[in-house]
C-alpha cells in the first residue's frame, strides 16, 4: 500500500499532497515539513531509499523518492511494494505528466495542480496502484479531458477568452524550469512497457 | 437560456480561478498569510452563490488551500453540493476535493450515499469512476456496507475500467465492512482470471493485501496464483505474487519446495531487476521456512547470495542498498554462506550513503564469530572516530554494542578487551546512548565475576577524570556512565587499589552539576566505599585516618543535603546522621568497621528483565478486583494528573527501582524455593528452565544532543583497546601450542565453565579459550515461568477484522445488505412476512445498525453451531444425510443471494486440490512448461487416488467426499491421509520381495502422466525399480545387498542424469562402510566429490544395520543420449558381526536406457500439432504384436517406464509425447486394433527414437 504521495520542490514548497491514510491539515504539513528535510540533506548519488520519519509510518514503511531538476517526488509505502517496483511508478508517473502537459515544467505543476491529481487518479487509487501502463493512463485522461471540454461548450468561451486576455498581461511564463532529465536511468523500467 | 448562461459566466470571469490564486499567492510572498485570508472570505461569498459553476470554482481554490495546510472543513457541505452536479466537470472537482479533505467523522459523508449510488451507476463510465476514486480516499463503514453490494455488481461491468476500479476499490470495503469479504470473495477471485490485465492486476493487488495480513486464509488459492505466476508477463503483477509467495510459504513448507525450481528460473532469465530481487527475496523465504535442507537447496542459497553479491557490487546505490537489506535476511539462517563476502561487507562500511553504511552494519551483526569479532570491532572502532554526523556515530555505538554483548557475550573471548571498548566509547562526544555503555559495564562487572578486579580499576579512573564528562554540557548523555562507574566502585570496593582517592573523586563538589539520579548513586555509594575505607584503616590500627574519613564525609555530605533532588538529599542527609553517628562511636574508640559493612553485606544477583511479568498468577489471585471500594467517578478524575506525574518520576528514576525490585525478587525466590524443596509433591524444575534475557535498552529518554566537539577528547591513563587485539594474537598463538603438547600428553583441556555453552561456531572456534575464567551468570527467571513472549498484537489493527475463513461455504445471513423498494415490500404475502421482516431490518437505517448487526452475528454464530452438529452426524450416519444436507445448503432467497452465493463443493474441492497440489512435491518442470503444468494436474486429480494406490483402503472415498471444510476438518484430513501414506509404505515393503513395487518417484510420475480419463479398472502395479545386483550366493549366512536402480534425468542441468539406489540388507549382519564406484566410460561420468580422481568410489552416507534398506543417490554426467548405456560399477562393503567382519564385494551393470533421458513433459494438443506440422522431425514406427491387455493399461505403461505424457486420447487411438533432458522433442502416435499395436513416432534424433522405440518394444514383450 501507497501511504502518501508527495511532490515539493527544492526549497521545500509543497506542489502536490495526496495522503490516503487521513492526517489533519497540521500533521500534514509537519510531514511534508519533515520528509522534506530528510530527503533534501540526501546527495545526489546515494540511494532513493530512506527509512521513514517519525509522523509517518513505523517501521514498515519506507520513503522512495526521485529527484527531478527542481522536484522531489516522495511516495512514502509499506513492506508489500516492491523498492524498485515503485521507482518505476514514480518514472512512469513523471513521464505521463510529461506527456500529458507536453514538456513539464514545475509552473505546470504550480498552476494546475487539479490535473496533476487527475492524472495521479489514473495510476494509484486508494492507494493501491491501478495502472501502470503509460499509454493507458494517458488515453484515459485525454478522453476525460475532452468531455469537460465538450461540456464547456459555448459557456466554456468568454472564460477561456478571459483567461487568455489574463494571461496576455502577465509577463511572459517562464516555461525554462523544465522539470530535467527524465530520461533517468532505470535498473528496468522496460518491465512496464 | 442560452443568454443567461453566457451572462453567467460573464458574471463569472472576473472571479477569480484557481490560476489567479496561484498567482496572487506568488505575487504576495511578503503577506501570504493575509492575501489567503482576503482570498478565503472571496470563497465563501462564491460558495453561497446560486451558480453551481461559481461554487466549483470555489472549491478547487479550496482544495489548493487545503494542501497548504488551510483547514477547508467549514466548507464540507459545499464540496457535497459540488459532488452532486450533473455536469462531469464539475463533479470531478467536487470529489477530488471530497477525497482531499474528507475522513470518518466528516459528518456530511453520510449525506452522499445516495448521491455515490446514483454515480456508480450512471451510464457515463467516467462519473462510475471518478466516484470510485473519490470514495476510495473517503469510504467509513457506513458507505461500505450501504454501497458493497453496488460495487461488487461494478465488479462484472462490461468496461475493464469500472471493473479495475471496482476491484480495487473493494479491499478498501472490507478494511472497512469485514462482513463484506466473504459474500464478495467468489467474485474477487474469478477476476484473477479476468480476460482484461488491469483488472487482472488490480485483483491481484487486492488478494495480495489481503493475504498479506491473514496469509492462512489463502492458502487455498496458491495453485491459481501459481498458474499466474508461470504464465504472467506483466511484471507488477509477478512482483505481487512472489511477495504473497513469501508471505504463504512460512505456513506451508510444501509450498516452498513447489516454487524453488520456477522461481529459479525466473531468476536466472529475467533481466527487470525489481523482479530479480523479489525472487530471490521469496526464494529465500522458503529456503527460511524449509528446515530440513534438501541437497540441491544448498545450490539455491549459492544461487541467491551469487546474484546479491552482482547487485551490492553495482554502481547503482539502490540496488546495493536492496542487495544488502535481502543479504541480512540470508543471514539469518545460513550465515555461513554470506560470511565469505565479509570483505565486501566491510567495503560497504565506506560507502559515502549512509543508508548503505546502516545496511552493512546490521550485517556485520550476523558474522562476528570468536575469531573475527576483535578485528571487526576494531574496524568499526576506527569508523567511529571517522564518523560525522552524531546519528550515524550513535548507530555505530549502538551496533558495535550489540555485537558484543548479543547471545550473552558469546563471541567475546576476553572481557579486559571488552571493557576497554566501553571505556573507549565513552570518549564519544554527543553520543545520546551514555546509558546503554552503563548498562553494559553494568552487566559485565556483576554477571563476569572474574573480569571485576579489572572493571572496578577502569571504573575507579573513569570517576578520577568524571570532570572530563562533565565539563561541557553537550556531554549529558555520556554522563550515564558515572552512574555505572560509580555503583560498581562501590559495590566491588574490596578490589580498588586506593578506595580513599575514588572516595575523595566520588565527593567533590563538582558532582552536584550531575543530573540527580547519579549523584544518588554516587551518595549511596560513597557510603559503601566509606565502609570498605574504614574497614582497611581500622585494620591498620590507624585510629585516626579512620577518623578523617568520617570527617571528609561529614564534611562533604552536607553539599547533597542541600540538593533539590529529593532521592540524592534524602540519602545524604540519612548517610550524613550515620556517619555523624559512627564519627561518635570512633572517638570513643569502639571498632565500627565491620558493623558499618554488614549495611552493605549480600550479593546480588542479575534477574532477567521480563522475570516479574512470567510469574505466574497464583490461583485464587483476581488482579482486577479491587482492593478497597471503588473511589467515586470524580475522584478518579482527580487521580490523573497524579497518575501522570508518578509515570514520570519512575522513568528518571528507573534504574534504581529495578534494583530494589531484583533483591525484592530474589528474596521471594528464595523463601518459595524453600517452600518447594520442603514440599514433597513439588516437581523441581530443570535448571534448563532458566532462560537466558538479552537486556532491550530502552532510549527514549534520554535527550537528543547534537554537538560536534571539534578537539577529540582523550581520558588519560587508559589502556587503549587495540593493545589487546595484539596481545590476544599472542594469547591464542601460545594457547595453541600448549594445546598441542597436552594432547600429545592425552590430557583434556579444561574450558571456561561457562554457564552456557554455545556450540554453534565451527570448530577452529571451539579451540579460542577465553583469557580469563568467565562465569558468566545466568540471569534468574521464576519457576514455572514461560521465557515466550505474549504475542501482544494491536487489537485496534484493522486487519484483524478480516481473519475470516473464505473456504466455508457462504452462510444466508452473510448475503450484502441490498436496497429493496418498500412497495416490494407490502407485495409480499403473510407468509413471507419473516423474510419480509428481515429483508426490511436490511434496508440501510443508521439508527438500528448496530443492533443489526449483533443480530446477524447471532444468527451466523447459530448457524454455525447447527452446521458443524450437522457434520458430526453426517460422519455417523453416511449416506442418511437428506434431512442435514437440506438445512445445510443456502436457502437462495432472492435473486442477489443466488448471485452472491457460491457452491459449496466448489471450495471444498479446491481445499483437497491443494493438499493434492503439494503434496505433489518436486515435479520435473522449467519456465516454459511450467505455464502448463498445474493445470495437468489438476486435470489429473481424479486419477491420483487409484493411480497412486491403486489397492488402497476402502476409507478412500470418504477423503474425497465433499465435506464442509473448515480448518478441524482439514487438519483431520491432513492427518488421515498421513495415516494413509504410512499404510501405502508399508504395503510397499511388502511388495518389495516381489521387486513389484511403488517407489515415491515412480507414484509421482504415473500421477502426473494421468493417462486415463475414465477408469475401467485399476492399474496393475508398476515399478520402475529393477534389480541391479544380488548377491545370495557367497557365504552361507552372509549379508547380502540387493541393489535396485532408477534412473531419471535431471531437468535442472541438460547433461545430469541422477540415479537412485536402494540398498537393503538382506543378512542378519551389519553393513557399513559401503563404497560406490563406477567405472567411468567416454560418455558418461560419475560425479565425485571435489579432488577425488577418477577411479575413487563415493561413499554412500549410511549404514545398514539388518534388515533395513536405504536409498542413496548418484549423480551422472552425460554427454550424448541419443545411444543406451552400459556401466560397470563395484560396491564394496563391511560385513560385520559381533565377532568378525569382512569386505565383500558386488558388480553390477547399470543400464542407461533412453527412457531414463527422457522427462515427462506435458504439451498441450495444439502445441502438439504445431510441433508435427514443423517438419523438423524425423519420422519411425514399430508394430507390437500380441499385446494383450486393455488399452489404458498400454498407455500407463509407456507412460510409466518411458516417462510420456498422453496428449490426446480418441478411442483406441492416443497421441503422446516427451522431451529429453537435452531438449529433443518426442512425439507418438498410439494405434490399437485387436492385439496388434502400433507406434508411429517422430523425433528429431533419429537414433534416440530407434532406441527409444526399441525399449517400449522390449518392455512390450517382457509381458
Amino acid at each position: 500500500m501507497i501511504k502518501a504521495i508527495l511532490i515539493f520542490n527544492n526549497h521545500g514548497k509543497p506542489r502536490l499532497s495526496k495522503f490516503y491514510e487521513h492526517y489533519s491539515e497540521d500533521t500534514e504539513q509537519q510531514i511534508i515539513r519533515e520528509t522534506f528535510h530528510l530527503v533534501s540533506k540526501r546527495d545526489e548519488n546515494v540511494c532513493n531509499f530512506l527509512e521513514g520519519g517519525m509522523l509517518i509510518g513505523g517501521s514498515d514503511y519506507r520513503l522512495i523518492y526521485r529527484h527531478y531538476a527542481t522536484l522531489y517526488f516522495v511516495f512514502c509505502v509499506d513492506s508489500s511494494e516492491s523498492e524498485l517496483g515503485i521507482l518505476d511508478l514514480i518514472q512512469v508517473f513523471v513521464e505521463t505528466l510529461d506527456k500529458c502537459f507536453e514538456n513539464v515544467c514545475e509552473l505546470d505543476l504550480i498552476f494546475h495542480v487539479d490535473k496533476v491529481h487527475n492524472i495521479l487518479a489514473e495510476m494509484v487509487m486508494g492507494g493501491m496502484v491501478l495502472e501502470t501502463n503509460m499509454n493507458e493512463i494517458i488515453t484515459q485522461v485525454d478522453s476525460q479531458n475532452k468531455m469537460e471540454k465538450s461540456e464547456a461548450g459555448i459557456a466554456g468561451a468568454p472564460a477561456r477568452a478571459v483567461s487568455a486576455v489574463k494571461n496576455m498581461n502577465l509577463p511572459e511564463m517562464p516555461r525554462n524550469i523544465n522539470i530535467g532529465d527524465i530520461s533517468i536511468k532505470v535498473p528496468n523500467l522496460s518491465s512496464f512497457k | 437560456m442560452a443568454l443567461k448562461i453566457v451572462k453567467g459566466s460573464i458574471d463569472r470571469m472576473f472571479d477569480k480561478n484557481l490560476q489567479d490564486l496561484v498567482r496572487g499567492i506568488r505575487n504576495h510572498k511578503e503577506d501570504e498569510a493575509k492575501y489567503i485570508s482576503t482570498c478565503i472570505d472571496e470563497i465563501k461569498q462564491e460558495l453561497k452563490q446560486d451558480n453551481i459553476a461559481v461554487k466549483a470554482n470555489a472549491v478547487c481554490k479550496l482544495t489548493y488551500l487545503q494542501m497548504l495546510g488551510y483547514d477547508v472543513s467549514w466548507a464540507a457541505f459545499n464540496i457535497v453540493e459540488v459532488m452532486s452536479s450533473s455536469k462531469f466537470t464539475y463533479k470531478r472537482i467536487g470529489y477530488l476535493a471530497a477525497s482531499q479533505c474528507f475522513h470518518e467523522s466528516t459528518d456530511v459523508i453520510m449525506l452522499t450515499t445516495n448521491q455515490i449510488r446514483k454515480d456508480l451507476s450512471s451510464p457515463n463510465q467516467y462519473d462510475t469512476g471518478v466516484a470510485l476514486t473519490g470514495l476510495s480516499c473517503f469510504v467509513t463503514p457506513d458507505l461500505a456496507r450501504d454501497l458493497a453490494n453496488d460495487i461488487m455488481t461494478l465488479m462484472s461491468h462490461t468496461k475493464p475500467y469500472i471493473r479495475k476500479k471496482a476491484v480495487l476499490i473493494m479491499y478498501k470495503v472490507f478494511l472497512k465492512y469485514p462482513e463484506s469479504l466473504r459474500p464478495a470473495f467468489p467474485r474477487l477471485k474469478e477476476k484473477l482470471e479476468d480476460p482484461d490485465p488491469g483488472v487482472q492486476s488490480a485483483a491481484v493487488n487486492v488478494i495480495c493485501e489481503l493475504a498479506r495480513r491473514n496469509p492462512k486464509n489463502y492458502l487455498s488459492l496458491a495453485p491459481l496464483f501459481f498458474k499466474l505466476m508461470t504464465s504472467s508477463t506483466n511484471n507488477w503483477v509477478l512482483i505481487k505474487i512472489i511477495k504473497l509467495f513469501g508471505a504463504l510459504t512460512p505456513l506451508e513448507p510444501r509450498l516452498g519446495k513447489k516454487l524453488i525450481e520456477p522461481l529459479t528460473n525466473l531468476i536466472h532469465s529475467t533481466s527487470a531487476m525489481s523482479l530479480l530481487y523479489e525472487c530471490v527475496n521469496t526464494v529465500i523465504a522458503v529456503l527460511i521456512s524449509l528446515s530440513s535442507g534438501m541437497p540441491n537447496h544448498s545450490a539455491s542459497i549459492q544461487l541467491c547470495v551469487q546474484k546479491l553479491r552482482i547487485l551490492i557490487e553495482d554502481s547503482d546505490q539502490n540496488l546495493k542498498y536492496l542487495g544488502l537489506l535481502a543479504m541480512s535476511k540470508i543471514l539469518k539462517t545460513h550465515p555461513k554462506s554470506v560470511q565469505s563476502h565479509k570483505d565486501l561487507i566491510l567495503q560497504c562500511l565506506d560507502d559515502k550513503d549512509e543508508s548503505i553504511r546502516l545496511r552493512a552494519l546490521d550485517l556485520l551483526y550476523g558474522m562476528v564469530s570468536k575469531k573475527n569479532l576483535m578485528e571487526i570491532v576494531k574496524k568499526l572502532m576506527l569508523h567511529v572516530d571517522k564518523a560525522e554526523g552524531t546519528t550515524y556515530r550513535d548507530e555505530l555505538l549502538t551496533k558495535i554494542i550489540d555485537i558484543c554483548s548479543q547471545s550473552n557475550y558469546q563471541y567475546i573471548t576476553n572481557f579486559e578487551w571488552y571493557i576497554s571498548i566501553l571505556v573507549e566509547l565513552t570518549r564519544l562526544e554527543g553520543t545520546r546512548h551514555g546509558h546503554l555503555i552503563a548498562s553494559q559495564m553494568l552487566d559485565v562487572a556483576i554477571r563476569v565475576k572474574a573480569i571485576r578486579v579489572f572493571a572496578v580499576a577502569q571504573m575507579a579512573t573513569l570517576l578520577d577524570n568524571a570532570h572530563l564528562m562533565t565539563g561541557n554540557v553537550q556531554r549529558k548523555g555520556i554522563c550515564e556512565v558515572l552512574y555505572a562507574a560509580a555503583w560498581i566502585c562501590g559495590e566491588f570496593s574490596e578490589h580498588l587499589d586506593n578506595p580513599m582517592q575514588t572516595l575523595e573523586a566520588m565527593l567533590r563538589p563538582k558532582v552536584a552539576t550531575l543530573p540527580g539520579h547519579i549523584q544518588a548513586v554516587y551518595v549511596q555509594n560513597a557510603a559503601k566505599l566509606f565502609a570498605t575505607v574504614l574497614k582497611n584503616q581500622e585494620g591498620n590500627t590507624e585510629g585516626t585516618a579512620a577518623q578523617e574519613t568520617s570527617q571528609l564525609m561529614i564534611d562533604r555530605l552536607p553539599l547533597f543535603v542541600q540538593s533539590a533532588n529529593l532521592e540524592v538529599q534524602e540519602r545524604a542527609s540519612c548517610i550524613l546522621q550515620l556517619v555523624k553517628y559512627i564519627q561518635k562511636l570512633q572517638q570513643k574508640d569502639v571498632e565500627v568497621a565491620e558493623e558499618v559493612n554488614a549495611l552493605f553485606a549480600g550479593e546480588l544477583n542479575p534477574v532477567a528483565p521480563k522475570a516479574q511479568k512470567k510469574v505466574p498468577v497464583p490461583e485464587g489471585l483476581d488482579l482486577d478486583a479491587w482492593i478497597n471500594e471503588p473511589p467515586s467517578e470524580s475522584e478518579s478524575e482527580d487521580e490523573q494528573p497524579k497518575a501522570i506525574f508518578a509515570k514520570e518520576e519512575t522513568k528518571h528514576s528507573r534504574p534504581r527501582h529495578t534494583e530494589v525490585d531484583e533483591k525484592e525478587l530474589a528474596r521471594r525466590r528464595e523463601v518459595r524455593k524453600q517452600e518447594q524443596a520442603s514440599n514433597p509433591f513439588y516437581i523441581k524444575a530443570s535448571p534448563s528452565s532458566q532462560k537466558v534475557y538479552q537486556e532491550a535498552p530502552g532510549v527514549d529518554h534520554i535527550p537528543v544532543v547534537q554537538i560536534d566537539l571539534s578537539v577529540p577528547l582523550k581520558v588519560p591513563g587508559l589502556p587503549m583497546s587495540d593493545q589487546y587485539v595484539k596481545l590476544e594474537e599472542e594469547r591464542r598463538q601460545k594457547d595453541r601450542v600448549d594445546k598441542k603438547k597436552k594432547e600429545k600428553k592425552k590430557r583434556k583441556e579444561k574450558r571456561g565453565g561457562r554457564g552456557k555453552k554455545h556450540d554453534s561456531g565451527p570448530e577452529s572456534e571451539e579451540d579460542i579459550t577465553p583469557a580469563h575464567m568467565v562465569d558468566i551468570v545466568t540471569e534468574e527467571m521464576p519457576e514455572n515461568a514461560l521465557p515466550s513472549d505474549d504475542d501482544d498484537k494491536d487489537p485496534n489493527d484493522p486487519h484483524k477484522a478480516l481473519d475470516i475463513d473464505l473456504d466455508k461455504p457462504l452462510a444466508d445471513s452473510e448475503k450484502l445488505p441490498v436496497r429493496s423498494h418498500r412497495a416490494a415490500e407490502a407485495l409480499k404475502s403473510p407468509a413471507e412476512d419473516g423474510d419480509a421482516e428481515s429483508a426490511a431490518s436490511q434496508e440501510p437505517k443508521k439508527k438500528s445498525s448496530k443492533e443489526k448487526r449483533e443480530k446477524k452475528k447471532d444468527k451466523e454464530r447459530k448457524k454455525s453451531k447447527d452446521e458443524k452438529k450437522k457434520k458430526k452426524h453426517r460422519h455417523e450416519e453416511k449416506g442418511e444425510d437428506l434431512l442435514g444436507g437440506h438445512a445445510d445448503e443456502p436457502v437462495v432467497q432472492s435473486e442477489e443471494t443466488s448471485e452472491v452465493a457460491a457452491p459449496p463443493a466448489s471450495n471444498t474441492a479446491e481445499v483437497s486440490d491443494l493438499d493434492f497440489w503439494l503434496s505433489n512435491a518436486p515435479v520435473p518442470s522449467n519456465s516454459q512448461e511450467a505455464a502448463t503444468l498445474p493445470a495437468a494436474e489438476a486435470a489429473s486429480v481424479p486419477e491420483t487416488a487409484s493411480g497412486t494406490a491403486p489397492d488402497s483402503e476402502p476409507d478412500e472415498p470418504k477423503d474425497t467426499e465433499p465435506e464442509e471444510t473448515d480448518k478441524k476438518s482439514s487438519k483431520h484430513k491432513k492427518k488421515k491421509q498421513k495415516k494413509e501414506k504410512e499404510e501405502k509404505e508399508k504395503k510397499k515393503k511388502k511388495k518389495h520381495h516381489h521387486h513389484h513395487r511403488h517407489s515415491d518417484g515412480g507414484a509421482e510420475e504415473s500421477v502426473q502422466n494421468g493417462t486415463v480419463e475414465e477408469e475401467e479398472e485399476p492399474l496393475p502395479p508398476m515399478s520402475n525399480y529393477c534389480l541391479l545386483a544380488e548377491n545370495s550366493y557367497i557365504k552361507m549366512m552372509m549379508e547380502d545387498a540387493d541393489q535396485e536402480n532408477d534412473i531419471q534425468g535431471n531437468l535442472q542441468d541438460g547433461s545430469q542424469v541422477v540415479v537412485s539406489v536402494i540398498f537393503e540388507n538382506k543378512c542378519d549382519s551389519f553393513l557399513k562402510s559401503m563404497e560406490f564406484n563406477v567405472l567411468d566410460s567416454l560418455n558418461s561420468k560419475l560425479q565425485r566429490a571435489e579432488g577425488s580422481g577418477p577411479h575413487d568410489g563415493l561413499t554412500v552416507p549410511f549404514q545398514l544395520p539388518l534388515g533395513v534398506s536405504n536409498e542413496a543417490r548418484f549423480v551422472f554426467t552425460v554427454q550424448s543420449i541419443v545411444m543406451p548405456q552400459k556401466l560397470k560399477g563395484t560396491l564394496t562393503f563391511i560385513v560385520k558381526n559381533e565377532d568378525s567382519s569382512t569386505h565383500e564385494k558386488l558388480d553390477f551393470k547399470l543400464h542407461f536406457t533412453c527412457s531414463s533421458y527422457l522427462i515427462t513433459t506435458p504439451c498441450y494438443s495444439d502445441a502438439f500439432a504445431k510441433l508435427l506440422e514443423s517438419g523438423d522431425l524425423k519420422c519411425s514406427s514399430v508394430k507390437l504384436e500380441r499385446v494383450i491387455m486393455p488399452f489404458h493399461h498400454l498407455l500407463a505403461r509407456i507412460c510409466f517406464h518411458h516417462h510420456f505424457s498422453v496428449v490426446e486420447r480418441v478411442d483406441s487411438c492416443a497421441s503422446m509425447y516427451s522431451r529429453s533432458i537435452q531438449g529433443h522433442h518426442v512425439c507418438l502416435l498410439v494405434k490399437t486394433s485387436g492385439q496388434t499395436v502400433t507406434i508411429d513416432a517422430k523425433c528429431d534424433e533419429p537414433t534416440l527414437l530407434g532406441n527409444v522405440l526399441d525399449e517400449i518394444k522390449q518392455t512390450f514383450s517382457q509381458c
